[in-house]
Order: C-alpha cells, then sequence, then structure tokens
C-alpha cells in the first residue's frame, strides 16, 4: 500500500482501536473471559467441583497456591466455579442482547421510518415496558414460571429491545429527511433496501456502543437475580448464588462472597471499558 | 396556560402506560404460569379444592373477562387478597411501601446532592485529575453490583468498624410509628430526636449502596451538560462580564445544565427500584421489596402482580414530577408545553 493511497476502512478502525487504552483494555478483558469460560474445563485445576462435589475436609480454606480463590462450604475450588460461573453470565448476556439488539433495531427503523401510527404503536409500547425494572420482571417471571436461566432470559430479553428501539428511532428521525434518503426514495428504492441499505449503517456504530455497554447491564441483572436465589440452580456455578452462599460466612471466609463478586465486577467492567472507548472512537457521545 | 396542556397530556400518556402494565401483569399471572390455583393450594390439594378455589377466584371466566375484572380492581385501587395469607394486599404494600419511599427518597438525595456537584467539578477542570476522578467514578458505579457493595459497606461499616447498624430501620429494643410511616419525617414532626438519630444511622448503608448506581450515571450526565452549556455565546458574555465563576456556574450554567441529568434520573429510577429488591434483602430493610421477594419465593401471586404494579406505579408518578421540575427550570417546556 502506498502512502498516499488512503487506508482501507477496516484498517482505519483498526488504528483508531489500537489508539484508544480504554477500548483495547476493555476488550482484552472481555476476551480473557470469554476464552476463559469456553475452555473452563481444560483450564480450570479442579473441573469436577463444577458440580455437586463434597470434601468436607477442605471447606472454608483460605485463598493459597493450589486453591487461588480459596474453597467454599463444602470444599469445591472457587477458582474453578467462578471460571465456570463466567459461563452462565456469558451466556445470558449473549442470548438476551441475540435476541433484543436486531429486534429493537427493527422496530426502532420501522417507527423512526414510517412515524404515523407504526411510530405511535411501538413507541408507546417502550414507554410501557421502562416503566417496569428488568430485575423485577425476572422475578415475576421466575415466580410464577419457574427459576431458570431460560426464564430469565426471556424475561430480560422481552423488556430489553425497548432501550435499542428508542437509540435507532431516535438516529433514523434525523436520517429520514436527509437528501440521500430522499435521492433514493426518488429513484425508486425499496423501502428494504432504504432501512437496511441506506439508513441502518449509520446506526452500526451506536449499535455496538450500546450492545457493548448492555452487555455488562445484563450480566448485573442477571447476577442480581440469581444472588436472589431465582436464577439458575444449583450445582451449576453461578456467580451471583455463589456471592449470596458466600456472603453467610462474612466477614470471615470473605473470598467465598467477595471473589466472585469482584469477577462479575470483572467481567462487567470489560465491557464497560470497551463500550466507553468504542463511543469515544465512533464519536457517538450520546448512546449510554 | 401551554404548561397545564403539556402536563394534561403526560398525564393522560402515564395512565396508558399504567394500563398497558395492568396487561402486561396479567398476562405474566395469568398466561405463564397454568393454574394460579393449583400454584396456591401446592400439590397435595384435591382436585375438588382446586375447582373451587378456581370458581372463588374467577379462573374459569373467559380471559378477558378475568382482565376486566383485574382492572377494575385496579381502578378502585384493590389488588386482591393474598393468595397464601388471605391477607389484603393492599394493606400489606401500604404496611411496608413507606420504609421502601424512605430508602428510595434517601437515595436520590444522596445521588443528586453528590453526583451534580461532582459532575459540575469535572466540567470546571475537564481533562484534569477532578474529571478523571468522575469518569472513574461513574464507570465503577455502573459495573458494581449492587449487591456487592451493599454486602461491602455492610462488612466495613458494621462488622470491621461497627459504627453503624447492619439491619433494619430502627434498633430492635426501640418501638416508634407515626401517620406517614416515613420515620424520618414522622420522629421530626413527634418532636423525636432519639427516634431520629437512630432512624438516619440505619438509612445511612442502604442508600448509600444503593446510591451508587445512579450517583455516578447523574455525575456523568451532569458533566457532559455542563459542558455543553459553556459553550453558549451567553456563558461567554457572563465570563467576558467578570461575573465570579461560582455565581456563573452555579447560576447561569447549572440550571439549564440541570435538566438532562434529571430526565435521566426518570429512566434511571426503574432499575433503581431494582436495586432496592436487592439491598432491602441484604440490610433486612422491611420494605416493599423485601414484601415482594418473600411474595416471589412463595409463589404468591396476587401479591406478586401488587408489587410490580405499584413499582410501575412509583415509576410513572416519580417521572411525572420530574416533568413538572424541568418545566420550573426550563421555561420553554413552561411555554411551548413540550421537552426541548
Amino acid at each position: 500500500m502506498s502512502a498516499t493511497e488512503p487506508l482501507s476502512n477496516a484498517w482505519q478502525n483498526w488504528y483508531r482501536f489500537s489508539r484508544n487504552p480504554t477500548a483495547v483494555v476493555g476488550a482484552a478483558i472481555v476476551l480473557l473471559c470469554v476464552l476463559a469460560a469456553i475452555l473452563a474445563p481444560w483450564i480450570t485445576p479442579f473441573p469436577e467441583h463444577a458440580g455437586s462435589f463434597v470434601d468436607f475436609r477442605n471447606r472454608h480454606q483460605p485463598p493459597s497456591l493450589e486453591h487461588w480463590f480459596g474453597t467454599d462450604n463444602v470444599g469445591r475450588d472457587n477458582f474453578t466455579r467462578v471460571i465456570f460461573g463466567l459461563r452462565v453470565s456469558l451466556t445470558l448476556a449473549f442470548v438476551v442482547l441475540i435476541v433484543a439488539v436486531p429486534f429493537g433495531t427493527l422496530m426502532g427503523l420501522l417507527a423512526g421510518y414510517f412515524g404515523g401510527w407504526t411510530e405511535i404503536v411501538i413507541m408507546r409500547l417502550t414507554d410501557i415496558a421502562l416503566a417496569i425494572p428488568p430485575l423485577v420482571m425476572a422475578l415475576a417471571v421466575a415466580a410464577v414460571a419457574a427459576p431458570s436461566l431460560t426464564n430469565a432470559m426471556l424475561a430480560i430479553a422481552v423488556l430489553w429491545w425497548t432501550w435499542h428501539t428508542r437509540l435507532i428511532f431516535s438516529i433514523t428521525r434525523q436520517i429520514r429527511s436527509q437528501e440521500y434518503i430522499e435521492a433514493a426514495e426518488t429513484l425508486g428504492a425499496s423501502k428494504a433496501h432504504i432501512l437496511f441499505r441506506e439508513i441502518l449503517p449509520n446506526c452500526v456504530s451506536a449499535i455496538a456502543v450500546k450492545t457493548s455497554l448492555d452487555a455488562g447491564f445484563v450480566i448485573l441483572i442477571g447476577a442480581s437475580l440469581s444472588f436472589l436465589g431465582l436464577g439458575i440452580q444449583p450445582p451449576t456455578p453461578d456467580l451471583g448464588t455463589m456471592v449470596a452462599a458466600g456472603a453467610e460466612y462474612l466477614p470471615d471466609f470473605w473470598w467465598e462472597s467477595m471473589l466472585p463478586a469482584g469477577a462479575i465486577l470483572f467481567v462487567a467492567l470489560g465491557f464497560n471499558l470497551l463500550g466507553d472507548g468504542l463511543r469515544d472512537m465512533f464519536d457517538v457521545e450520546d448512546v449510554r | 396556560m401551554e404548561f397545564a396542556a403539556f402536563l394534561t397530556r403526560r398525564v393522560l400518556w402515564s395512565l396508558l402506560v399504567l394500563i398497558g402494565l395492568s396487561v402486561v401483569i396479567f398476562l405474566i399471572a395469568r398466561v405463564v404460569p397454568g393454574d394460579p390455583a393449583r400454584m396456591a393450594l401446592g400439590p397435595t390439594a384435591t382436585p375438588e379444592m382446586v375447582d373451587a378455589l378456581r370458581e372463588k377466584l374467577g379462573l374459569n371466566l373467559p380471559l378477558i373477562q378475568q382482565y376486566g375484572l383485574f382492572l377494575s380492581g385496579l381502578a378502585e385501587g384493590e389488588l386482591g387478597r393474598s393468595l397464601l395469607t388471605e391477607q389484603s394486599v393492599n394493606n400489606d404494600i401500604a404496611q411496608t411501601f413507606p420504609a421502601t419511599l424512605e430508602l428510595v427518597l434517601t437515595t436520590i438525595l444522596i445521588a443528586v446532592v453528590l453526583g451534580v456537584p461532582l459532575g459540575v467539578a469535572a466540567a470546571r477542570w475537564k481533562d484534569s485529575w477532578p474529571d478523571t476522578l468522575v469518569r472513574a467514578i461513574a464507570i465503577v458505579s455502573a459495573v458494581m453490583p449492587s449487591f456487592f457493595i451493599a454486602l461491602l459497606l455492610q462488612v466495613l461499616a458494621g462488622y470491621v468498624l461497627q459504627v453503624l447498624p447492619t439491619t433494619g430501620r430502627l434498633p430492635p429494643d426501640m418501638e416508634f410509628s407515626g401517620p406517614t410511616g416515613l420515620i424520618v419525617l414522622d420522629s421530626l414532626m413527634a418532636g423525636r430526636l432519639d427516634v431520629l438519630g437512630e432512624a438516619l444511622r440505619h438509612l445511612l448503608l442502604p442508600s448509600l449502596a444503593l446510591s451508587l448506581a445512579t450517583m455516578g450515571q447523574i455525575a456523568r450526565i451532569t458533566r457532559a451538560s455542563m459542558i455543553d452549556v459553556s459553550r453558549h455565546d451567553y456563558i461567554e458574555a457572563a465570563r467576558a462580564f467578570g461575573i465570579p465563576t461560582s455565581v456563573r456556574l452555579f447560576k447561569y450554567q447549572l440550571r439549564p445544565a440541570f435538566v438532562p441529568p434529571m430526565t435521566i434520573l426518570g429512566l434511571e429510577f426503574a432499575s433503581l427500584i431494582g436495586g432496592a429488591f436487592v439491598v432491602e434483602l441484604i440490610f433486612a430493610w422491611p420494605g416493599m421489596a423485601a414484601y415482594g421477594i418473600r411474595a416471589i419465593t412463595q409463589k404468591d401471586l396476587n401479591a406478586i402482580m401488587g408489587v410490580v404494579m405499584v413499582s410501575g406505579a412509583f415509576f410513572v408518578v416519580v417521572n411525572l414530577l420530574i416533568d413538572v421540575l424541568v418545566g420550573v427550570l426550563d421555561p420553554r417546556v413552561r411555554i411551548r408545553g413540550r421537552r426541548a
């Protein structure tokens, strides 16, 4: 590539990304957590402790070289269980967002572009969803159906798309009246072409930022849900459940609750730094 | 009176939101679980007992008619009876809501009183250390699980330093009740300073734990909005006229800049209520959220529906109040009747 030739888009983005310490640190944390979660059975010292293993002689051991995060109240290795717990947190975030983001984006595009009754119906729906705390919704669903990961994901996803709808709606509204959209309309472009080829590309950076920030929030909500005993059920290791179980032994056996809580904070921090970094990079200040 | 029209419209929308909310709650409660009567009676009940309860609760009626009954109950402010204790859900919530209200109001107060000055400082000394500090606080507050900060505060202030009580609203040996149920207010009115002191001591940890997330957001938005406003010409003019910095910042800049953080506070309020569920449980705070958790673990449908409905109504009312406040702060809203 000669010096005068403009950098390709991908290279330009990669350059801006690598020059943004917040984004790089965030991405590194996220990558580390995702890899650890995927490779959990192979990289953890005691993979058999991820189930209903019991070793009472080793209970409440403080952190040591053998047990980095100590052991819990039945003698299981905490580090192993934290790494396996990341699987649940990340799955929750992944599934909620893979449902909520595309659907919310589509609704936002429709409401913003078509206006009128489409807008009124969709945007009033988002108003209703805003009034329900996602955690409370998930709690209610867990109570009437059954506490499980699937139900939690469902309950959160049902509310979560509305945030993306509001974001995409406001962007679409601004773009709709621009000349190149009018030009495309005049040339007889289909509605689908205008929505997905003309408007959507303008939303991508905002979606990326919001999705990254959201992943952290969804993980926190999931952790709160299982902290309250209504997430995925034992003996599957879950970070929120571990904090709740370990909290009974505070402050003496602090590692049993504080280190899993720290792990939640760590992974949420990764997604937030990544989102924050991307926001600076793409210069989309309004996205929260 | 454009502002009156604006408010009327907002009130009507709020009512519509509440009706929508009631549909959502009704659907969760009646469609998801299968049979509430079976759930209330437990696995040992005979089919005849279940049928009798179904009859009594109106569960044999068509769904739309059941919803009609539910809605007309709501319109009269009647949330039904607990399926387990036969107690009126209204009573239970009326007993527990003041504790939650007191906690949430204190939380908002702390979040605004700490968050706004932090945001102003960050904007005033942009790109210098106060700005970095506020950015760090905003990130930590966004990623800190509410139970983590609550447990940390409980361990540090309660067990290690032993300076503050870690559970309840008052010491176990102290009896006090007043007309509003807000102990801080009631003890002030009754002139019981000893009760007031204890109530404040008990409030401090839970409300601090609950306020962190909101405080960080408010600081961040205040900063952004102060910087936005500082680019206007009239701020430049104020500077040129030699108006003291503090007057410029707090009188001319903060007033318009105060609107976005308030709007955020309204939106964040839902997650604040969600956080209350965790914080009330940890600090054994006898509020509506703790009641809700109990109802949830006991699968008490009517109580659950009541708690979700009241949470939603709480959100809607707070956002209405914020709209009024924004109208007071921002004359454009008052005159043109819409948010700028």
